[in-house]
């Protein structure tokens, strides 16, 4: 479904990302994980294009997407950080977004209605809280029924009933065959939710594995170890 | 094209709801109706709406744009995620702030000129304040896509607007002055064309016709200017000042990570 091909970039003097290859299928749910500042992020928005790579090539459903912006409607974008314009009521960004939408697709209000998105409907954007924007963000990312999912650090910031109220909802999504990319630092949070581990550090994909496959190597039963274990296992390479 | 209609549509509801457009426009039009109702002559009301076209009309246009595109960062991060063209964004912006700033010009000046002045002289007035309140609002695109600091993109929008209305017509005295042992009506007659505030300048005053005003680089191309094709060189140049600024935010736009 996406196809990345030696993708590179810099921000000035800093590359943040020398040379990433990689695929990712429908059905998959992608755990990326690195150090910070490993290029997690610049990876994503490359792949939303966002961010604009120097060189390398994209593909999503088999076209390069540096030109063609439509393949953007099959994506569900949870930011890090979301942004919104603070004189807005959250009804007003939730109407906006769908408005802007081409097509219309298939809207899908179930996770609004589990963050109980009515209650906060008439507040400003401006007044929320740092949990209540993150459910926003995950309210926009999940609106329509989409193919592939990009969530960056979902869950960050939200309190744990709701945690678990989006990890419920990615369970599903997954059990759809959709396509999910993950970054996180919570690696409990990735347990028996992940079905492929993506390690990034320096820029560059040290680890690209099924979980199963990855289990079986290190020895461990949980995902988290498994994890803990890539990440020293490279940290002796640094 | 619909996108493009719908993101100024937010553009617009946005800049409405912050109100410094509706005191803009009580602004304009507070001072049009003083310069009308102070004297009899209309002529002389004219010649004080023409000052504050060519300093305040710019400098209100350039940095309200620049401003609201610094605010709209978020909301231009949103869209960006979405199946819009970066272009549409862009353009969507620049629709809905000039729609704000021309509604606000046309109501603010435009009306009592309309009514107290109602001719050709009172008419290209509009006209040309209208096109500079384009062209400024196309700059001030240019100048917040540049740089992703607010406080730098406002230095620059404000530069340039002092640059359009004080600095170039300093340095084109300056080159009239240092040469005028040359023939320098061409040359210059190109320079000015590059300033939209000088040639809205010129092209207002030889309307007006008094030349006691005219000063240095007006006095110069009466012949010129006043004649109907001088009106559409002079409407062309405008025209391009409102496009090529905007070109290149596009272009500049286009290739920014976000």
């Amino acid at each position: 479904m996406i196809r990345i091909r030696d993708l590179k970039k810099s921000f000035g003097k800093l590359q943040v990302l020398r040379g990433i290859s990689l695929e990712m299928h429908a059905g998959q749910v992608v755990a990326l994980i690195g150090p910070n500042a490993s290029g997690k992020t610049t990876l994503l928005k490359c792949i939303l294009g966002m961010v604009v790579p120097d060189s390398g090539v994209i593909e999503f459903g088999g076209k390069p997407v540096n030109k063609e912006v439509s393949y953007r409607k099959h994506i569900g974008y949870m930011p890090q950080i979301g942004r919104y314009p603070e004189n807005m009521r959250v009804r007003q960004v939730v109407n906006m977004m769908t408005d802007l939408y081409p097509n219309g697709a298939d809207m899908d209000t179930e996770l609004a209605e589990a963050f109980y998105l009515q209650e906060m409907d008439q507040k400003f954007m401006r007044t929320l809280s740092g949990g209540s924007r993150q459910k926003v963000s995950a309210v926009l990312a999940f609106l329509f029924d989409v193919p592939v999912l990009i969530l960056d650090e979902p869950t960050a910031g939200l309190d744990p009933v709701s945690a678990e109220v989006l990890r419920q909802k990615i369970l599903r999504e997954r059990e759809k065959g959709k396509l999910i990319i993950i970054s996180s630092h919570v690696l409990s949070e990735l347990e028996g939710i992940a079905t492929d581990i993506l390690y990034i550090a320096d820029g560059q994909v040290k680890t690209y594995q099924p979980i199963a496959e990855l289990l079986k190597e290190t020895g461990t039963n949980h995902t988290r170890e498994a994890i803990i274990e890539i990440m020293n296992r490279h940290a002796g390479n640094h | 094209m619909q996108v493009t209609i719908k993101i100024a549509r937010y553009t617009l509801l946005d800049l409405l709801y912050n109100r410094v457009t509706l005191f803009y426009t009580l602004f304009l039009m507070g001072v049009s109706l003083v310069v009308f109702n102070l004297d009899d002559n209309v002529s002389k009301g004219i010649l004080s709406l023409v000052n504050i076209i060519l300093l305040i009309v710019p400098l209100v246009s350039i940095v309200f744009a620049t401003i609201h595109m610094y605010n709209s960062a978020e909301f231009i991060e949103l869209l960006l995620a979405r199946p819009i063209q970066r272009t549409r964004i862009l353009f969507g912006h620049f629709v809905g702030i000039s729609t704000a700033l021309s509604t606000a010009f046309l109501i603010g000046i435009g009306l009592p000129v309309l009514l107290y002045a109602p001719s050709a002289t009172g008419i290209t007035l509009i006209a040309a304040g209208w096109m500079l309140t384009l062209s400024f609002v196309s700059i001030a695109m240019l100048a917040s896509v540049s740089t992703r600091d607010k406080a730098r993109g406002i230095g620059i929008a404000i530069l340039l607007w002092f640059l359009f209305t004080m600095i170039y017509d300093g340095f084109v005295l300056w080159i009239l002055f240092a040469f005028n042992d040359y023939p320098l009506e061409k040359p210059v007659l190109v320079l000015t064309a590059l300033n939209p505030v000088d040639l809205a300048r010129i092209v207002l005053l030889l309307r007006i016709d008094i030349s006691a005003f005219m000063g240095y680089t007006g006095a110069l191309y009466k012949d010129y200017f006043g004649t109907a094709k001088g009106m559409i060189i002079t409407t062309s140049v405008l025209l391009c000042w409102i496009i090529i600024p905007m070109l290149l935010a596009v272009r500049r736009f286009k290739s920014r990570d976000i």
